[in-house]
């Protein structure tokens, strides 16, 4: 059985149609890839997996390790274990990150019916994983990505993805803003997370990625479908011819 | 009028929001309904008051019958009949207490389920709690303690026989009995509260604390407070109130006045959750407090800072006369307002020595049909050369059915001072929800947590524990406001 399975979902904003019939699934261990020209529906597609309001399916349906997601609220999506790195992080003022952290790490645990950890353990492993992602511990103290420079935000999502665990996380572009040592840093932290259990979705406009976090299956996403699925070797055909001939083709 | 077990149950049925609604079954010893120059006589007669004491309170009677009541504040409600509310009323058995084992059992109940174990209140916080019930003070812990220092906590019943010079000389100098219609009703009928009187040089070792309580249906609490720093001292003091449910409005016209003399620092803290009423505005408080502080020493300091969730109608601005030189005003203050709560709250900073200083940080939420004013007042008299004000307005609005409104008043008599404005509105927006959402919180987690957020440099001047309780109270309060 599929971790995430994606069946015919089509999506309307706005009685605009967005996401066109789009299958695709994904198993335990694997990493998708999925890239396509601004506008294509990669965002719409995030944030419909992951519940957001006005974001519910036409159409189709989508399956979390065998469960529907069709009925369950953004926060039960979310403690079942789907993580959506933002594109665009928000800022949550006045609220402190350790704070924020651990109310979602509990929230977690609560659901896998875990005891919430205690002050002094949580804030030790908060500080081990940040140290791996090159955060420093003032920025668990600041709040939530107020004030954090475009890296920072994107390092602080993939920390909350290491804090929290999740069956699949969805990456949206965690790639942009980042300079050559972050995108390092970054994708180590990814890769580290990578296990036999899980399964990864990184949405992104560059090959550049891809050498560092390498996915097993490559997606191209054009006007609300995918036009093409293959290995690596699609991102490289991608960055070397750009999406005309894909699309045309399609 | 007794509290029968069937309207027990009855309050038990129906109060299954409102965690403190519960009634105590004390039989009470009331004056008759109604206010008149006999009932300020009944009181009086009751506290076995001095002469002067009683003179006072008929003036400030006389006063009040000529006074009109105010109603220039945002916040609209049916004319109150100051014939239908008993203005004293004290648990029937009064006793003199050496221990907390004389307590009425019943009434210890009674703190047990408000959260406040008194034994363990008195070993583990080292906090002196003046309890009010009603209108008479019952316990007054930590006592001997504050007083190998020269300190003074205790009813100020108790202080009009045992201080009676001290009380004299400050009862009614901040807030005088003409000052508004309210603090003339209280001056007439206030029945009891905490008088604190820190002597020179000492800094109280301890958070004073009280909490109050509104009991009996239809007595009006009038309270009345007073707080006396002498020469280089310190004292915090909390105060901490919630009420029982009742399907009728119940008046509470407290007053409070603080005197800081040179170099004396008073902090003073409320967190309120008095019942606020139904969803549709039915039953609840009207709270309508005056609280004022003067800073008559030279780099005297009075900080107020208070977290008001409850009442059905919130009518407040805790103030600071900035007598003394280089004196501080502080007022940090979180309003929140849900359902059909009105409040409409804020201060005033009368600078009027040499180089003075004011910060007013107001952050006020509304959520449901709710109105949150804030309205403050700055005045800057013309000696007072040299001073600054700093004030920050902040609302926060959830839904669209609410309302926030800021209304500053400025006056400033002279160009050598400096008096900065700010205020912002915002919304909980829809993708900060989603985004905490997504991290696994549930609605009601995720407005608790960005409310709070928002409340943040308002309850950072809270002390710890108290902090910790008001934030629980602002998630409480807004519960079932998103989503
Ligand atoms: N509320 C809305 N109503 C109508 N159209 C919308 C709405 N929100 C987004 N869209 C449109 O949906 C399409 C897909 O947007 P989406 O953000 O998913 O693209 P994307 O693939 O993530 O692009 P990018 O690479 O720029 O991040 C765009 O054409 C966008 O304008
Ligand atoms: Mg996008």
């Amino acid at each position: 059985m599929s971790l995430l399975e994606i069946k015919n979902a089509k999506l309307n904003l706005d009685d605009k149609n967005i996401l066109k019939d789009l299958s695709f699934s994904v198993n335990r261990g694997e990493v998708h890839a999925i890239m396509g020209p601004n506008g294509s529906g990669k965002s719409t597609l995030s944030y419909m997996l992951a519940g957001r309001d006005g974001y519910e399916l036409e159409s189709g349906d989508i399956y979390l390790d065998g469960q529907s997601l069709s009925e369950m609220e953004a926060d039960e999506r979310a403690r079942s274990g789907l993580f959506l790195a933002f594109q665009y992080p928000v800022e949550l003022p006045g609220v402190g990150g350790m704070s924020f952290l651990r109310e979602a790490v509990n929230s977690r645990r609560k659901f896998l019916g875990e005891d919430e950890l205690d002050h002094l353990a949580f804030v030790k492993e908060a500080r081990k994983v940040a140290s791996k992602m090159s955060v420093k511990d003032d920025m668990l103290k600041r709040a939530v990505n107020v004030g954090f420079s475009g890296g920072e935000k994107k390092r602080f999502e993939i920390l909350q993805m290491a804090m929290l665990k999740p069956k699949v996380s969805i990456l949206d572009e965690t790639d942009s803003g980042l300079d050559v040592d972050a995108l390092k840093i970054v994708s180590d932290g990814v890769n580290a997370q990578r296990n036999d259990d899980n399964a990864i979705v990184v949405i992104t406009h560059y090959q550049r990625l891809l050498d560092y976090i390498v996915p097993d299956f490559v997606h191209i996403l054009s006007d609300g479908r995918i036009i093409k699925s293959g290995g690596p070797e699609l991102a490289l055909e991608v960055e070397k011819n750009g999406y005309a001939g894909l699309i045309n083709a399609a | 009028m007794v509290a029968t077990k069937e309207t027990i149950d009855k309050i038990k049925e129906v109060s299954g929001t409102y965690k403190y609604g519960f009634v105590t079954d004390l039989e009470a010893e009331k004056a008759p309904l109604g206010l008149s120059e006999d009932i300020v006589k009944f009181i009086s007669h009751k506290k076995k008051e001095p002469k002067w004491l009683l003179e006072w309170r008929l003036k400030a009677y006389k006063k009040w019958l000529s006074m009109e009541a105010p109603n220039w504040a945002m916040v609209d409600f049916p004319k109150i009949n100051f014939q239908d509310i008993y203005y004293y009323s004290a648990p029937k058995a009064k006793p003199k207490l050496n221990s907390l084992d004389e307590v009425d059992p019943e009434l210890l109940r009674t703190y047990e389920k408000l959260g406040i174990p008194i034994k363990e209140q008195e070993v583990l916080a080292g906090v002196a709690v003046d309890y009010v019930f009603d209108s008479v003070s019952v316990v007054t812990t930590f006592r001997e303690q504050l007083a190998k220092e020269g300190i003074i906590f205790c009813p100020i019943s108790e202080a009009v026989q045992t201080h009676p010079d001290l009380v004299k000389k400050y009862i009614g100098s901040v807030i005088p009995i003409s000052d508004n219609y309210y603090a003339a009703l209280n001056s007439a009928v206030f029945t009891d509260g905490s008088f604190v009187y820190i002597p020179k040089g000492v800094k109280c070792p301890m958070e004073l604390s009280t909490y109050f309580r509104i009991n009996e249906q239809n007595s009006g609490q009038f309270e009345r407070t007073l707080i006396i720093a002498e020469d280089n001292t310190y004292v915090s003091y909390l105060e901490g109130c919630t009420a029982p449910q009742r399907d009728e409005n119940q008046l509470h016209a407290a007053v409070v006045e603080l005197v800081a003399m040179d170099n004396a620092e008073i902090k003073y803290s409320t967190v309120q959750n008095w019942y606020p009423g139904d969803k549709d505005g039915k039953g609840g408080i009207y709270n309508f407090v005056t609280k004022r502080g003067n800073c008559i020493g030279k780099k005297s300091k009075i900080s107020w800072t208070q977290v008001e969730t409850g009442s059905a109608i919130t009518w407040k601005y805790p103030s600071c006369v900035l007598k003394g030189d280089e004196s501080v005003g502080e007022f940090y203050s979180v309003a929140v307002a849900n359902n059909a709560q009105q409040a409409d709250t804020g201060t005033k900073m009368i600078h009027i020595g040499k180089n003075t200083k004011s910060t007013i940080i107001s952050k006020g939420i509304s959520a449901g049909k709710a109105q949150n004013t804030y309205r403050g007042q700055v005045q800057i008299q013309k000696k007072a050369k040299g001073s600054r004000n700093f004030t920050q307005c902040d609302s926060l609005l959830i839904g669209d059915k609410c309302g926030a409104h800021t209304v500053p008043y400025i006056n400033q008599f002279t160009p050598y001072a400096r008096v900065e404005h700010e205020a912002t509105t915002s919304k909980i927006s829809e993708d900060q929800l989603f985004y905490c959402l997504q991290r696994g919180l549930d609605t009601e987690q995720a407005t608790s947590l960005i409310v709070n957020g928002f409340c943040k440099e308002v309850m950072k001047e809270l002390p710890m524990e108290f902090a910790v309780e008001a934030q629980k109270l602002i998630g409480i309060s807004l519960e079932g406001s998103v989503g």
